[in-house]
This record gives C-alpha cells, structure tokens and sequence, in this order.
C-alpha cells in the first residue's frame, strides 16, 4: 500500500471524510478510502506498480488497461484486481 | 516446446526431452532406434485445437506444485505445450510469478475459471483472463459444488453459449456425459474436455465406455480431463482415442513430480502410439501364437 497506507491518513479515518474530498470503494474486498474522482488506475496502484499481467472489473464489468486512467470510481464501487496463479 | 532437432533420431525417438529436464527426471535410456516408419512421426501427429497445432498430446495444469522451480522441472519434464492457470485477486505478497515460469517454458498459457459456480462468474473471469494474460482460450470450469467439485452441466453450457458469442475458443470441462459433449460440440466449443474422474481423486478413468462414445461422436478434440492418477491412466485415455490428456495433481503431488511427469509424457505418447497402431480384439478365450501341433508329427 502507498499513500497513507499506516491507515493513519485524515480521509482514512472513518466519519471523517467531507463530500467531495474522499470516497469508500472496495478493492479486493477490502474497504478503501480514496479521494473523490480517483481513477482505476490509481486504485490498482494500492495493490501494485506495475499492473502487467492484471486484469480489473469494476462492479463485474471489465475495464480495459487502456482505459484505467480515464476511467473515474464512484462511492461504493467495487473493484477487482486479478491475475493469473498457479491452478488447473 | 521439446527440441525435436536434435539428434539423427528425430521424430523417431521418443526419449525427446532428456535436454530439458533436471537430471533424475527422467530415465537415462540407450537403446537400438525402431525402423522408420515403425514409430510415432509425432510432428505429422499433430493435435489441432481452434487451427493451432501442439506436438505434445500432454497439457499440464499448474496446481498442486510445492514451489516454482518444482512446477518448473515437472513441466519440462513433461514437454507440454499447453499449461493452464487460475485467476485469482491480485496478492502484493505473492512472490514469484507462474506467468513467469511459463513465459520462461515458451508454453502456452490457458486460463481456466476454476472456482466459478455460475454462468455469471465464469464469463466474468473469461473476460479477465483475455484482459490479463492476452488469450481468448479459455478453459470453462463451472463447479456445482466444492465437496466433489463436479462440473455444473448447465451453468457450463449457458457460460460456453456466451462466451464462443464472445469470440473464446472454448475448452469446456465436463462430466463424462456424451449428450452434453455433442451439445456444446453444437455450441461451437473448440473442444470438449470430459473428466476420467473427480479433480485430484486419481482415481483414473471410471466410464472408459462413456469416454470411448465421446471420442465416437466428437468432430473436435476429446481431452481427458481430471482423476488421472498414474501413467497408466494416461495411456488408457489415449487408447480410447482422447486427443489429449490434461493432468496437474497426479504430477506435482507425487513423490517424484519431475519423474512422474517423464513417465506421463512417455504414457500419453505410448497410448497414442497404441491408438493408431490398433489393438487386437478381446476375445473371450485363448487363440494361439505359435502353430498348432499335427497329429501326425507325434
């Protein structure tokens, strides 16, 4: 986790986020503040740097890599980030 | 891929993978070459899949294995082509990727949606797996549930429905149902992937009968997927005329994962070799070999 990952960040700590500063999205299942109007890429930069060999839904539906930096999250969102392990 | 360059044997030997493979993998064998003609010309034996040809008939999964390197020295073992691989969440502690260890192999990568209970997630995860990795194979897995983890005959059919409108090529996993291959065969499947037997029980092929009118009725590939626990189940799946056998566990969960797999790639192309040659028919009792004695001579 980068930016305020210690989860000490003021928009990290509940009731504390103001509309329009901060937005809660799910990434991974894991509960996620973000500021208001992050991008997909910016959430996939929680989990990783690099993003090859990743692939993201956002609420089921696939965002391609072309797109994660144009593509804005809204409240509630829920995004996954996946990729290939070993199985089969 | 194995070197089928070298050596004046080529294409007609098949201890093919003695370059690749960690020493004690394989068995060091010297031995007198068969007459051409009297073996397996395996790049003429081609197995096709969607237009795409494979030397090998052996495609290993990746589950099971106790580290990289392991999976790594199984897999060149095993000479395969084709490997398959599960979509998970992102992890940022994983260390070591098998994307890696594959890319490495030069072998193809085929996602499945393993862990899928319905139509709905494995489409989801097809569509991921395409985003990841760059490939529209996809291996459909549909469970019906995680005690048997059977495959679900009609969330399978409605995901394979979706998906070859999608523009997959789709290799469904399936019981050893022979009306249901003919109907996703009809559905545009690319191939159809029976099970021998529930995933990592290897127990070996249950419905050899079921299996067999499958290969009967198939205008795709048959490959024989799940339950294999030995070679011998692999070589019985090739004399059924399956075009391919698709194992993991009963390799990288065996004592010996790079041995095992030596010994799957020596079965799978042994059962072929069978196939092709045409067994004798059973027959109820004994027909001799050697001429029959003349009264008279006594």
């Amino acid at each position: 986790m980068n930016e305020g990952g210690t989860g000490r960040a003021p928009w990290r700590r509940p009731g504390n986020s103001r509309p329009g500063t901060a937005m809660n999205v799910m990434i991974n299942g894991v509960s996620c503040d973000l500021p208001a109007g992050a991008t997909v890429a910016r959430a996939v930069q929680e989990l990783t740097s690099s993003g090859a060999g990743v692939a993201v839904a956002v609420n089921d539906e696939v965002v391609r890599r072309g797109a994660w930096q144009s593509t804005t999250l809204s409240e509630h969102d829920r995004v996954e980030v996946l990729t290939a392990v070993q199985g089969g | 891929m194995a070197d089928h360059g070298a050596g004046p044997a080529a294409g007609h030997d098949i201890h093919r993978s003695g370059a690749t493979s960690a020493p004690g993998d394989d068995l060091d064998r010297t031995g007198a070459h068969p007459a051409p003609g009297h073996d397996l010309d395996e790049a003429g034996d081609a197995l096709v899949i969607a237009g795409e040809k494979f030397t090998s008939r052996l495609i290993m999964g990746t589950g099971g294995a106790p580290s990289l390197d392991v999976l790594d020295q199984a897999l060149a073992a095993s000479a395969t082509e084709i490997t398959t691989v599960a979509m998970r969440r992102l992890d940022p502690a994983a260390r070591g990727s098998v994307l890696d260890v594959l890319r490495g192999r030069g072998v193809k990568v085929l996602p499945n949606t393993a862990g899928c209970f319905t139509a709905g997630e494995a489409v989801l995860t097809a569509r991921l797996a395409r985003e990841a990795l760059g490939t529209d194979w996809v291996k459909l897995e549909v469970i019906n549930d995680e005690r048997t983890l059977l495959p679900d005959p009609i969330e399978t059919f409605d995901a394979a429905e979706r998906l070859v409108a999608d523009g997959f090529v789709v290799l469904p996993y399936i019981g050893d149902d022979p009306a249901l291959a003919r109907r996703l065969e009809q559905a545009g499947c690319a191939a159809v992937m029976p099970l021998g037997s529930p995933i990592g029980s290897g127990l070996g092929i249950r419905n050899p009968h079921n299996i067999e009118l499958i290969v009967e009725a198939a205008a795709v590939p048959v490959i024989l997927d799940a339950g294999i626990g030995t070679a011998s189940d692999a070589a019985l799946a090739m004399e059924l005329g399956c075009d391919a056998v698709l194992l993991a566990s009963a390799v990288t969960r065996a004592q010996r994962p790079g041995l095992m797999a030596s010994a799957m790639r020596e079965a799978v192309l042994a059962g072929r070799m069978a196939r092709l040659a045409g067994r004798i028919p059973r027959r109820r009792y004994a027909e001799a070999s050697s001429p029959a004695i003349e009264p008279r001579a006594r």
